[in-house]
């Protein structure tokens, strides 16, 4: 149930979860040199539209991808209709984007 | 000289897929028996209703594919010493094909995919036009070759996990036929291959588990074949994008 069109959109989004993944490694590695604290990492991200566009980036790749995996692993497990899968993959997809971009805007917004 | 030895204690699938059961047969223990000599001998001596398909009996045809204790082999070239799991073997229709009676699967839905795969040539000559001069040892030559000694077995596509779970997949025997011809410098419609192994059954379903390549009595590797596919494939997609 992954067509050619899926595949690449599964792909491009892979490759750019890995960068920004790796990159939020990064951040956080330094940024904990002094000190773990709330208030710290919110002055960081608050009103700024570079993480703003970071994370939601990241979280938008994650939903595309997420959804056509799980999309995969629900069709093979119980060979649901295409009509309900598509219906189901877009749902899952939205959860994601819709609790990631919750999360993203509370750290984002000042 | 034979020497005495001890029976084999065999249990073959009779019946359909859903009502069959395993029967037990005592066969004669034989040196170098083939499982195809076990399915035979029942068959001669024990029960004549005894459904099973063979043609060569020599690894050439790819008719004599079962499940023996649980996976799948070329029957003629398959020796009872080898698979024997303590005195007992169990024989059964190839997986992930309908079970006609017994032994015998129906194999349409595995050639009905190669169609799908569009794994056929797409000419570009004539008769009239002279004969084209092929260079062995291209890079597209070499991996077209890697897949040609398929004797369509379906050994791979019974080994197939994929298969298994998604019904539409084409299967690697099929995909594998798609990408030697789609390396074959004498086709002339890849494009149309690339088209027939996109769709929701396509190449792009493998998980690459590799049970293909492990079971193949030939030693081709599909996944590998099923890999080369999808390059191609994404680099299709990127060209066409620009």
């Amino acid at each position: 149930m992954l067509d050619a069109r899926l595949y690449m959109l599964q792909r491009i989004t892979a490759l750019i979860m890995a960068p920004l993944a790796l990159g939020h490694i990064a951040v956080m590695i330094y940024a904990i040199q002094g000190g773990l604290s709330a208030a710290e990492i919110l002055s960081r991200t608050q009103g700024s539209l570079f993480w703003f566009a970071f994370y939601g980036l990241f979280v938008l790749a994650v939903s595309v991808h997420g959804a056509i995996g799980l999309r995969v692993i629900i069709y093979e497990t119980f060979g649901m209709r295409a009509l309900l899968l598509n219906g189901l993959s877009w749902i899952i997809g939205a959860i994601f984007l819709l609790t990631g971009m919750r999360a993203v805007l509370a750290v984002t917004l000042s | 000289m034979v020497t005495e030895k001890e029976n084999l204690d065999v249990f073959v699938w009779r019946g359909l897929a859903e009502t069959g059961r395993f029967e037990r047969y005592e066969v004669p223990a034989q040196d170098s028996q083939t499982i195809l000599d076990v399915v035979s001998w029942i068959q001669q001596n024990l029960d004549a209703t005894l459904a099973y398909r063979f043609a060569c009996r020599v690894g050439m045809c790819g008719s004599c594919a079962m499940m023996v204790n649980g996976e799948p082999r070329w029957t003629c070239r398959t020796h009872v010493r080898k698979v024997l799991r303590g005195n007992q073997l169990k024989i059964a229709p190839l997986r992930n094909l309908p079970v006609i009676r017994d032994l015998a699967t129906d194999m349409d839905p595995f050639f009905d995919k190669w169609v799908a795969a569009e794994g056929h040539h797409h000419p570009t000559r004539t008769r009239d036009d002279a004969i084209e001069a092929l260079d062995p040892q291209s890079p597209e030559r070499r991996a077209a070759n890697a897949g040609i000694e398929c004797i369509n077995c379906a050994v791979c596509y019974a080994a197939c996990d994929t298969v298994a779970n998604n019904p539409d997949f084409l299967g690697p025997a099929a995909l594998q036929r798609a990408w030697t011809v789609h390396n074959d410098a004498r086709d002339g419609d890849q494009p149309a291959i690339l088209e027939a192994v996109s769709g929701k059954g396509g190449c792009h379903n493998c998980h690459s588990q590799g049970s293909c390549a492990q079971y193949c009595p030939n030693d081709l590797n599909p996944m590998t074949a099923i890999a080369g596919l999808k390059r191609a494939s994404v680099k299709s997609f990127f060209k066409r994008e620009r």
